[in-house]
C-alpha cells in the first residue's frame, strides 16, 4: 500500500501558493528587469562590475527596475549575459551577450530610459515575436535538450521560492506518496546511468543499498569535481542547488536513509555559500529536518568541503576522506552501498545524477527513456573548451555525435583552422582524430573508441595543436594526484610522464612507443581504483590515433603542432621585416629582439624564452615572424658586435 | 617583512587549543580542523600541526600525512598579492604555462613559493571556471582573463601603481 502523503501536499500547496504570488508579483511589477548571469563564471568575466554599473546608473538616473542575479546559461563564450525585460519599451525580453561595465551603463541610458534596444548589441530575444529574431534560432540553444540544467539561468539560486515556483520539490511530494520500492523500480526502469563517468546503473545501486538491513543508511552527493577542465558540477550547485537537494531527498527516501552529505570542493566557494543558503531555506520551508512536509520521513543533509584531491571523486577515496584520512581508495567488495561510510551502507551519487531524478520522478520513466539512446537514456551535460567558437556548457541527449556538437552546436574553430582532435573525459578519456567525429556519444560508443564519458570536459584542438603534449598534461596531472597505494600507479605514471617529457624534449628514442604502450597495458591491469586504470588512457589513444605525431617527435624531433617548445622556435623573416619598426621589441619579455645591420629585427636564440608575443605584436601587413619545427630550419642572424648608435635627429 | 602578520600568527597559534574545543576529538573533523587554520593564517604552520595532533591524539606525522595529501593545503604563507595561474585544460592549450614562466621569471622565485618580503606568491591551481577567457591568472580574488606574456609586466606596474597612490594617499592624510 502506498503511504498517505495528504499532509505533505497540503502543506506544499501553500509553499506553492505563497511562491507563486512572489513570483506574480515580481513578473508583473510594472518596472523592467534586468537579469544578469552570476554563477563563477560570470563573475569571472565581471558580471559584478556590470551589476554594478547597472545600480550606479539606475540611481544616478533615478529609473525604477529590478536588478535579478540569476545562475549559469551555460555561454560562458557570451558572458557576462544579461536578459533585460522591458516590456513597456513594446519589446520582447533581449538577451545581450559580453556586456561590460560601458555597455550596461550604455543600455540603462539607451533601453531602459528611451526605449531603444540598440540592436547592434542584440544577441536575440528570448520569446517568439515580430521585432527580433530569437535565441532559439541558434543551434547552440535549439540543438540542446536541457533536463539537469533547465532551470539553470532562469532561477535565483538563493531563492527557494523560485524553484518552488518553477515546479520544484513537487517530485518530492509524489515520492512521499509512494513506496520506497516503487520509487526503486521507476529509477531502475528509466535506465538511468550514473553520470560520475562510468555509468554505473542508478536504479541497481540504489536496489542495493535499499535492500541491506541496517540501523542508519547515508547518501552523498558527490560534488568533488576534479578534472581540471570540467565545471558543470560546479555550476548546477551555483545555478540550481535545490534540483540535486531535491534529489538527494528522493534518493535517501528511496533507500531508508535519514541523512545525506554533500561533498563539494573548497575550491568552489560560491558553490559551498549557495549550498549553505540553499539548506537553511530548505530547513525554515519544512523541506529538510524531522518529519519533511508533515510525513514520517526525517532528513538532515551536511555538507563537507573536500580539499582537492583527483582520487576522491572514486567512491572509496571520498569515504576516507570523509573519515579524516588520506583519500586512498580501498578494496571492493564491501561495496559502499553495503558498508561505506562509517560501516553503514551509504549511496555515492553525482551531482548531475542527482539532478536528473526529480524530472524522471515527475515525467515517468518512459519520457526519460524517450531522451537519448536505448542503452544510454537521459542528456549528457559537457563542458566544451578550447579551439571552439561557442565554448561553455552544453546539455544534449545522448547519441548526438561528436561533430555536430563540436561544428552544428559549438560553431566549430576559429580562425579558419583545421581541426585536429577532440579530447574527451578528462584525465580519464582520450584523444579522438577527425575520423572518429561521427562516433555517437553515450557511455558505450566512447568506451570503444577509446575514450571515456568521464568528468564530461570537451577539448576542441585545432591544426596548431600537440597531441603528444596534451597527453603529456594529462599525465602530469594523473602522476601529480596518484595517491601511491598501488606501485604501478605511482611508479607506472611516473615513467609515462618521464617518458613523454622526454618526447615532447626532443630526447626521444625509438624503443619509447612500445615502452608505452607496454606500461600502459600494465598501468591497466596492476590498479585498483578507476584513476590508475584509466590514467594511461589519454596515452593510448593518441598513440592510437596520432602514431605519426609521435614519430615525428621521436625521429625527426619535429612536433607538428608547434607546441613543444623544445622543438620549435621562432624567426624573423628579414624579406618582409619592416625596416625601422620596433613593434616586437618592447612586448619581448626576455629583451631576445635585437636591431640587425640593416635596421631589421632578429632574434637571439639564446635568450628567446619562445612565448609568441612578437608573432602576436609583429604587424599584419609584414607579418614576418615565423615559426619553424625542427628549431634546426631556423635562419641563423648574427647579432651585431655594437648596437647601431641611435640617429641623430 | 610585515610585523603584525607575523603578531596575528603567534597569536592565533596561542589560542589554537581554545578553539579547538569546539570541535569533537575525533579523526573525522581532522580535515575540517585544518581548513579552519587556514582559513584563519592562511597556511598550515609545524606548530599548528602539532598542536591539532596534541588534540586529537594522533602522532604529528598522521596529521601532517593527512595535510600534504590534499591540494587544498599549504605548508608556507602566501604572499600579499598571491598570484594564481589557471592551469586547467584550456589555459594549457592556450598557454597557460607561459604566462606561468612569466610571473616566476619576474619575481625570481618558483610555484609554491612566497618572495621572502611576503609581498608575492605563485601558486598554480585548476580550472577556476572560465575557459573562454583562456588564459587566465588570478590575483587573491581579481580574475585577469586572455592573458599574455606581456600583459605580466602590466599586472605588476598597476600593483605597484596602486601601492604608490595608497602611500600617497596615507601622507596626504598624515600632513
Amino acid at each position: 500500500m502506498s503511504p498517505d502523503n495528504t499532509q505533505a501536499r497540503q502543506q506544499y500547496d501553500a509553499l506553492c501558493q505563497a511562491a507563486e504570488a512572489k513570483r506574480a508579483a515580481f513578473e508583473q511589477a510594472p518596472v523592467p528587469k534586468i537579469h544578469i548571469g552570476m554563477a563563477t563564471c560570470g563573475i569571472a568575466s565581471g558580471a559584478l562590475d556590470t551589476r554594478a554599473a547597472f545600480e550606479e546608473t539606475l540611481k544616478e538616473r533615478g529609473i525604477a527596475a529590478e536588478i535579478h542575479s540569476v545562475g549559469c546559461h551555460g555561454h560562458c563564450y557570451a558572458e557576462p549575459v544579461v536578459i533585460i525585460d522591458h516590456p513597456a519599451s513594446g519589446f520582447p525580453p533581449v538577451f545581450y551577450h559580453e556586456v561590460t561595465p560601458g555597455k550596461a551603463r550604455m543600455l540603462t541610458k539607451l533601453f531602459l530610459e528611451e526605449g531603444d534596444p540598440r540592436f547592434e548589441h542584440v544577441f536575440g530575444a528570448t520569446v517568439e515575436n515580430e521585432m527580433i529574431p530569437t535565441v532559439m534560432e541558434f543551434s547552440r540553444f535549439n540543438q540542446e535538450k536541457r533536463i539537469v540544467m533547465e532551470k539553470c539561468g532562469q532561477i535565483d539560486p538563493e531563492s527557494i521560492d523560485e524553484y518552488i515556483a518553477a515546479g520544484g520539490y513537487a517530485a518530492l511530494v509524489q515520492t512521499l506518496g509512494l513506496a520506497p520500492d516503487q520509487i526503486v523500480a521507476t529509477i531502475k526502469s528509466s535506465g538511468l546511468r550514473g553520470r560520475g563517468g562510468a555509468g554505473f546503473p542508478t536504479g541497481a545501486k540504489w536496489e542495493m543499498a535499499a535492500a541491506v538491513e541496517a540501523d542508519a543508511k547515508i547518501v552523498i552527493c558527490n560534488a568533488d569535481e576534479g578534472d581540471p577542465g570540467a565545471y558543470m558540477d560546479r555550476t548546477i550547485l551555483e545555478s540550481n542547488p535545490h534540483q540535486v537537494l531535491e534529489g538527494l531527498a528522493i534518493c535517501a527516501y528511496a533507500v531508508g536513509a535519514g541523512r545525506a552529505i554533500v561533498y563539494v570542493r573548497s575550491e568552489y566557494p560560491l558553490a559551498v555559500r549557495t549550498l549553505r543558503t540553499a539548506l537553511a531555506q530548505a530547513r525554515e520551508h519544512g523541506l529538510l529536518g524531522a518529519g519533511v512536509l508533515g510525513s514520517p520521513f526525517d532528513f538532515e543533509i551536511d555538507i563537507f568541503e573536500g580539499s582537492g584531491a583527483f582520487v576522491c571523486g572514486e567512491e572509496t577515496g571520498l569515504v576516507q576522506s570523509l573519515e579524516g584520512q588520506r583519500g586512498m581508495p580501498v578494496h571492493r567488495p564491501p561495496y559502499p552501498v553495503e558498508q561505506g561510510l562509517f560501516g553503514q551502507p551509504t549511496v555515492i551519487n553525482n551531482v548531475k545524477t542527482l539532478a536528473s531524478i526529480p524530472p524522471i520522478v515527475e515525467k515517468g520513466a518512459d519520457w526519460f527513456r524517450s531522451i537519448g539512446t536505448e542503452n544510454s537514456p537521459g542528456t549528457a551535460i559537457f563542458s566544451v573548451v578550447g579551439d571552439v567558437v561557442h565554448a561553455g556548457l552544453v546539455e544534449i541527449p545522448m547519441g548526438v555525435t561528436l561533430r555536430t556538437l563540436i561544428f552544428d552546436i559549438c560553431g566549430g574553430i576559429p580562425n579558419q583552422k583545421a581541426f585536429k582532435a577532440v579530447q574527451i573525459g578528462g584525465p580519464s578519456g582520450g584523444c579522438l582524430p577527425e575520423a572518429l567525429l561521427d562516433t555517437p556519444i553515450d557511455f558505450d560508443s566512447l568506451t570503444t573508441a577509446g575514450a571515456m564519458m568521464g568528468s564530461g570536459g570537451i577539448v576542441v584542438m585545432d591544426a596548431d595543436s600537440c597531441v603528444v603534449d596534451v597527453a603529456r598534461y594529462f599525465l602530469d596531472f594523473t602522476q601529480k594526484e596518484s595517491c601511491g597505494k598501488c606501485t604501478f600507479c605511482r611508479i607506472g605514471t611516473r615513467h609515462l610522464l618521464d617518458i613523454l617529457e622526454r618526447v615532447t624534449t626532443g630526447e626521444g628514442r625509438e624503443a619509447d612507443v612500445g615502452q608505452l604502450e607496454r606500461l600502459s597495458a600494465d598501468i591497466k591491469a596492476g590498479s585498483l581504483c578507476g584513476l590508475g586504470k584509466t590514467a594511461a588512457n589519454p596515452v593510448l589513444t593518441s598513440l592510437q590515433y596520432f602514431p605519426e605525431d609521435y614519430q615525428a617527435h621521436i625521429e625527426e624531433k619535429r612536433c607538428p603542432g608547434m607546441m613543444c617548445r623544445s622543438l620549435m622556435t621562432y624567426y624573423i623573416d628579414l624579406d618582409t621585416c619592416a625596416r625601422g619598426c620596433d613593434a616586437c621589441v618592447g612586448v619581448c619579455p626576455t629583451e631576445a629582439i635585437f636591431t640587425t645591420s640593416t635596421r631589421k629585427k632578429g632574434v637571439d636564440q639564446q635568450l628567446c624564452v619562445k612565448c609568441g608575443e612578437c608573432m602576436v605584436a609583429c604587424p599584419p601587413e609584414y607579418d614576418a615572424v615565423r615559426k619553424v619545427s625542427p628549431p634546426g630550419l631556423a635562419p641563423t642572424i648574427e647579432r651585431p658586435d655594437t648596437p647601431r648608435k641611435p640617429e641623430k635627429p | 617583512m610585515n610585523k603584525d602578520l607575523l603578531n596575528q600568527e603567534a597569536f592565533f597559534l596561542d589560542e589554537l587549543p581554545q578553539r579547538l574545543e569546539n570541535y569533537q576529538s575525533a579523526r573525522s573533523q581532522l580535515i575540517p580542523i585544518l581548513q579552519m587554520v587556514q582559513k584563519a593564517i592562511a597556511y598550515l604552520p609545524a606548530k599548528a600541526l602539532g598542536i591539532v595532533a596534541d588534540y586529537l591524539e594522533v602522532s604529528a606525522a598522521e596529521v601532517y600525512g593527512v595535510a600534504t595529501f590534499y591540494n587544498q593545503f599549504r605548508f608556507n604563507p602566501p604572499g600579499k598579492y598571491p598570484f594564481k595561474i589557471c592551469l586547467g585544460t584550456a589555459c594549457h592549450v592556450k598557454g597557460g604555462e607561459i604566462i606561468l614562466e612569466n610571473v616566476e621569471r619576474k619575481l625570481n622565485i618558483k610555484d609554491g613559493e612566497t618572495t621572502v618580503d611576503r609581498e608575492f606568491s605563485i601558486e598554480r591551481v585548476a580550472c577556476v571556471g572560465c575557459c573562454a577567457l583562456a588564459p587566465v591568472a588570478m590575483i587573491g580574488e581579481t580574475i585577469h582573463g586572455n592573458m599574455a606574456p606581456s600583459k605580466v609586466e602590466g599586472l605588476f606596474t598597476r600593483i605597484q601603481i596602486e601601492k604608490e597612490m595608497a602611500e600617497r594617499e596615507k601622507q596626504k592624510n598624515e600632513s
